[in-house]
């Protein structure tokens, strides 16, 4: 920050404030709610605090099966979405061809378009081809807007990564092999883990594609929807939902720490 | 003497575009090569092809006597300083030096002692350890420089060298491109479009334009006896006369190209005459001064010494010039 930069004035500060208490109050409040000894309703204040919901959530099969069933989809979506991302990032800006424009805007378009109608494109699209529901559908669902995330992560990097340092390499002796191995993959390596991490998290938190996609499988999100209609031991959701926000949240803390790093690295090589 | 590089008819076509149209050139052993030529003559096409980047469309292209129709640039025993340097990013100044060894496994105490000489050889002795992010310009040219000698290559390529340099530096390592050669050895052959880079720094010079090779020759050949009016007119600042004009001094109808420095201006009632013009421009250039003197209905320029007593515009003055000085140029429409 420069020395001379004047300070803010109160009222902005107090709009800064505001601001942030309006975003982070109800993330408070699930967080104490987690703690609270009444089961039924969530009346203020708490009329107790324990740790005893901690032990119920460990112990209850349904919450391992939802949390299961999530990593698995968001692991493997996100493996799909590494791979095809990165390829199709690699066409795109490594050649010219007709239609690149197009390609680059459609593969960009799920995360445009809002969750509903991807949802409900898929499973007209699933019901067409007489695709039974299952876990594939979920993962398939997914990869939609993982692929996007990774896309654009790869391309970011792939413009900053000139062309002549890849003609540079094949002159010095590498074959397209170490060319790939030594030079574009330790380049890609950043944008990758954080496009791969961002994706990670956009699955494990999905619920709309998610609700059109699925059979009788439930994944965290839409386990956590069903179970707040319920009237007993509601603060089994709060622990939940408490336990994915600290999981989640290092990954994304992560995944921007080394994307912003990655900028700084590569963007000094500018003439 | 073998040629080092040789190029047979070579032709390469970009659909329609004739980037290099139908090129003979020999370039020989330890030879400093110049390729000049405005921007889209075809010098980089040219370059790009010898390194391996592009394969001709027609015609052949041989190094050192081997043809390399099909052969990778990774094969080619020819090495490529780049225009921006194309330094990786993610490895420090050795690992950039020492990464074609590493490639043929060469083992680490041999590649680290070679890496450091070629280092040393480009004055960058002790850098090793930085990133090229936290190099100067100047810098990461040199390492450039380092990573492409250290594999010892039979020809080294440099695509404008100097471009990206201040006015200062460029000349530095204008100096030092020449010393380096001449410690190595070796031919390099370097693509510019400054004429004063290509003349200063080279052997020969050959000189493109729209795909075409127009002229091979020493710096003192393209200067004092172009060719064609692009050559006259590309390299410095010829006076290019048309064939009516110089029928009138020679009896014959061509084109030719007069040096500003083989004029000599007298000033009007200093006895002698060949030809009377106008002044009708004047740039203080330092030592010399430049005018434009129009006589006949063209624009001559002449380069006078700079002094208090010199031509001033509007003045009447009379010129002359060794018959010798006119360059009689080929035949052109």
């Amino acid at each position: 920050m420069r020395p001379d930069t004047p300070r803010a004035p109160w009222g902005l500060k107090l709009a800064a404030g505001a601001g942030l208490f309006f975003l982070l109050a109800p993330i408070a409040l699930i967080f104490l709610y987690a703690f609270s000894s009444e089961e039924r309703t969530y009346q203020w204040p708490p009329p107790g605090l324990t740790l005893k919901w901690f032990e119920v959530t460990w112990n209850r099969p349904d919450v391992w099966q939802a949390l299961t069933l999530s990593v698995q989809v968001a692991a493997i979506s996100t493996a799909i979405a590494l791979v095809l991302g990165t390829l199709c990032a690699a066409a795109v800006s490594g050649s010219r061809f007709f239609g690149r424009e197009t390609i680059s805007l459609l593969v960009i378009l799920p995360i445009a378009l809002p969750g509903i109608i991807t949802g409900i494109s898929l499973r007209s699209a699933f019901n067409l081809l007489d695709i039974p529901f299952s876990f594939w559908t979920i993962v398939l669902g997914h990869a939609t807007f993982c692929i996007v995330v990774v896309y654009n992560n790869a391309v970011a990097r792939f413009r900053r990564t000139s062309g002549s340092m890849i003609e540079a390499a094949m002159d010095l002796g590498a074959d397209k092999f170490q060319t790939f191995r030594y030079i574009i993959l330790p380049n890609l390596g950043t944008a990758l883990l954080a496009g791969g991490m961002l994706a990670f998290a956009l699955s494990f938190d999905e619920v709309i594609v998610t609700t059109f996609t699925a059979g009788q499988q439930q994944t965290l999100p839409i386990w956590m929807l069903e179970e707040l209609v319920r009237p007993r031991q509601r603060p089994v959701t709060n622990v939940v939902a408490m336990v994915v926000v600290v999981v989640t949240l290092v990954p994304i803390l992560l995944a921007f720490y080394l994307s912003r790093g990655g900028e700084q690295s590569v963007a000094g090589m500018g003439k | 003497m073998t040629a080092a590089v040789s190029l047979q008819r070579v032709s390469r076509h970009f659909g329609a575009v004739k980037a290099l149209d139908e090129v003979d050139l020999d370039v020989g052993e330890g030879e400093f090569f110049a390729m000049l030529g405005p921007s889209g003559s075809g010098k980089t096409t040219c370059l790009r092809l010898i390194a391996g980047f592009e394969q001709p469309t027609t015609g052949g292209i041989r190094i050192f006597d081997e043809a390399v129709e099909g052969v990778p640039p990774y094969r080619r025993n020819v090495n490529t300083v780049f225009q921006d340097y194309a330094l990786f990013p993610h490895m420090d100044v050795r690992e950039n030096v020492e990464f074609s060894m590493m490639l043929k496994k060469v083992d680490k105490t041999a590649r680290a002692r070679e890496a450091e000489a070629a280092l040393e050889m480009v004055k960058l002795g002790g850098y090793g350890d930085r990133r090229p992010g936290q190099l100067s310009g100047g810098q990461r040219q040199r390492v450039a420089l380092a990573r492409a000698i250290v594999n010892k290559p039979k020809v080294l390529l440099l695509d404008e060298p100097l471009g990206a340099l201040d006015l200062k530096l460029r000349e530095q390592m204008q100096d030092e491109l020449k010393a380096l050669q001449k410690t190595l050895g070796i031919t390099f052959i370097f693509v510019t479009h400054d004429q004063g880079e290509a003349l200063s720094m080279a052997d020969r010079v050959a000189v493109f334009n729209l795909g075409r090779l127009m002229q091979v020759g020493t710096p003192e050949e393209i200067y004092r006896k172009p060719n064609s009016r692009f050559v006259a007119d590309f390299v410095g600042s010829s006076n290019v006369l048309p064939p009516a004009f110089v029928h009138n001094i020679v009896g014959e109808r061509r084109w030719a190209s007069l040096r500003p420095e083989a004029i000599h201006v007298i000033r009007a009632g200093a006895g002698l005459s060949t030809m009377s013009g106008r002044v009708v421009s004047r740039s203080y250039l330092g030592a010399t001064t430049r005018l434009g003197i129009m006589l006949k209905g063209i624009t001559l320029n002449a380069v006078v010494p700079s002094a208090e007593d010199a031509p001033v515009e509007g003045e009447t003055v009379t010129i002359g010039f060794a018959r010798e000085a006119l360059h009689l140029m080929e035949a052109e429409e």
